[in-house]
């Protein structure tokens, strides 16, 4: 086929093989039940696109919880962290519109001076996007190591559909050399074209989104044509794989477009937190994947396909190595901190997300 | 504006970075450069391990100025593993009640804001149940 060449030759694997070295999660202690947003909007409590979502306390943003995953990510890989070269979180709620949130991240957890540290955005994929480029900069020697998260504290519109599902939350990953991974990266793909399904303008709090955009053309068409391809290009099916973990809006499509590939539900469930955390944007994809590596075996295969809205997707083919069995025990694991939980209600949250002007 | 201040103590205040007396051996939180126990130098870093416990605490109801938008909330004196006491916020109690002995740790947390919105935003140490086994 002559579509399949093609795909094969884009197919991303550097010259250096490449691995995750550390991971860590970081979900904040606070959830919204769907029912209460319900309640407030409605009038009746009745059950949302997912159970409940997690909550940033008032004082938590993107920094803080980068920094707890980071520290989490660097616990993992046993690594000192001045053996760092870029420290890249990706994200559309960064504290400061100018004003890095890399650099604060990077001496928190210690890193040296000599990094790149440049902030990430594309909606729910920068987390994957720095992804991408640590492995660049680890694949062409450039660097050892490199540090990639995705960290959001996402905001709907009081009354929005988004309201249900926004949530805070995500993951951090250090890249590194494929010999001294937990994980290893295999193939990478992206698919990326313009596309106007979500957005948020400068100066604006609150994002948009275009209502019949956002699924068959935006969601489903990206993850879709970015996972098959990559999976074809190297001559695997779903059969293939262990565990698969998509972005996660809500808990709909990612069992939609799982069942598109060819995934059954039980290759799904381990990875798909939204039912009880919501969405955490460009968290999303990535805390889902710790959640897998928390519990994968050696040898076990996984699927990542995360979407950002705009639009475009990042897939990978990973492989669990011995060594994530040695090290993963080093810091808390995701499940650990989805147990942590106190219910908030409507005010309480309006609180904590600055949704009340002081003055 | 307190940027200068804010800039030169962001080591110690972001991860509770002190001080180890090459002398004796103590650990030393905050940095001062000579050692409380043997009256020595002692310029070394160390980085605390964040581990400790509630020695004391109170509920402020009424915060002191760019406080405001956080209380009520809980100060503690928090006994290092190390040795040393510190002073510092409680966070992410959630229902919990905080007790003399309470296990604790470190973590990264806004501080406040420098003069309001459009200042820089001070991060700092704050102390939380302990989670970690
Ligand atoms: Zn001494």
């Amino acid at each position: 086929m002559e579509e399949h060449k093609h795909v094969k030759d884009i197919v991303n694997k550097p010259s250096r093989h490449v691995g995750i070295i550390g991971y860590g999660a970081y979900i904040p202690r606070y959830r919204l039940p769907g029912t209460e947003i319900s309640r407030i909007w409605s009038g009746q409590a009745t059950p949302g696109p997912v159970k409940e979502k997690a909550v940033a306390g008032l004082d938590e943003d993107v920094i803080t919880m980068s920094i707890e995953a980071a520290r989490n990510a660097v616990a993992r890989a046993g690594i000192d962290p001045q053996l760092l070269r870029a420290v890249w979180v990706g994200s559309e709620s960064h504290p400061y519109a100018v004003k890095p949130s890399g650099t604060i991240v990077a001496e928190a957890i210690g890193a040296p001076e000599h990094i790149q540290a440049g902030d990430w955005e594309f909606a729910c994929k920068a987390g994957t996007e720095a992804f991408v480029a640590a492995m660049g900069l680890v694949g062409s020697s450039m660097a050892d190591y490199a540090l990639a998260i995705g960290m959001d504290t996402a905001q709907g519109k009081p009354g929005d559909a988004l309201e249900y599902t926004a949530a805070s939350g995500g993951a951090a990953f250090i890249i590194g050399p494929a010999e001294k991974a937990l994980a290893r990266v295999d193939a990478h793909y992206s698919f990326v074209t313009d596309m106007p399904d979500f957005w948020r303008r400068a100066h604006q709090k609150y994002p948009e989104h275009g209502q019949r955009f956002t699924g068959e053309p935006a969601y489903f068409n990206h993850i879709y044509s970015a996972a098959s391809r990559l999976m074809e290009s190297e001559g695997l099916t779903a059969e293939d794989f262990k565990y698969a973990v998509f972005h996660q809006p809500n808990e709909k499509f990612p069992r939609r477009v799982a069942k598109q590939l060819g995934f059954k539900p039980e290759q799904i469930e381990d990875g798909l937190l939204s039912p009880v955390i919501g969405n955490t944007y460009a968290g999303a994809s990535m805390v889902g994947l710790t959640a897998i590596l928390d519990i994968a075996a050696p040898g076990d295969r996984i699927l990542i396909t995360s979407y950002g809205s705009g639009a475009g997707s990042d897939a990978f083919i990973i492989t669990a190595q011995e060594a994530l069995l040695e090290r993963r025990g080093a810091a808390l694991s995701t499940q650990d901190y989805i147990a942590r939980r106190t219910e908030i209600d409507y005010a309480t949250y309006t609180r904590f997300r600055n949704k009340i002007a002081m003055k | 504006m307190e940027v200068p201040r804010h800039w030169r103590l962001k080591k110690q205040r972001y991860a509770l970075v002190g001080e180890v007396c090459p002398h004796c051996e103590a650990k030393i939180f905050p940095p001062r450069d000579v050692c409380p126990e043997c009256g020595g130098e002692a310029k070394t870093a160390y980085a605390f391990s964040g581990k400790g416990e509630v020695y004391s605490f109170t509920r402020m109801g009424n915060a002191p100025a760019g406080f405001e938008e956080q209380a009520p909330y809980t100060v503690a004196l928090i006994k290092l593993q190390e040795g040393p006491i510190v002073t510092a916020q409680l966070t992410d109690l959630g229902n919990q009640e905080v007790q003399i002995g309470m296990p604790v740790e470190m973590v990264t947390r806004k501080l406040r804001s420098d003069d309001g919105e459009k200042g820089i935003l001070v991060y700092g140490y704050k102390f939380r149940p302990a989670m970690a086994a």
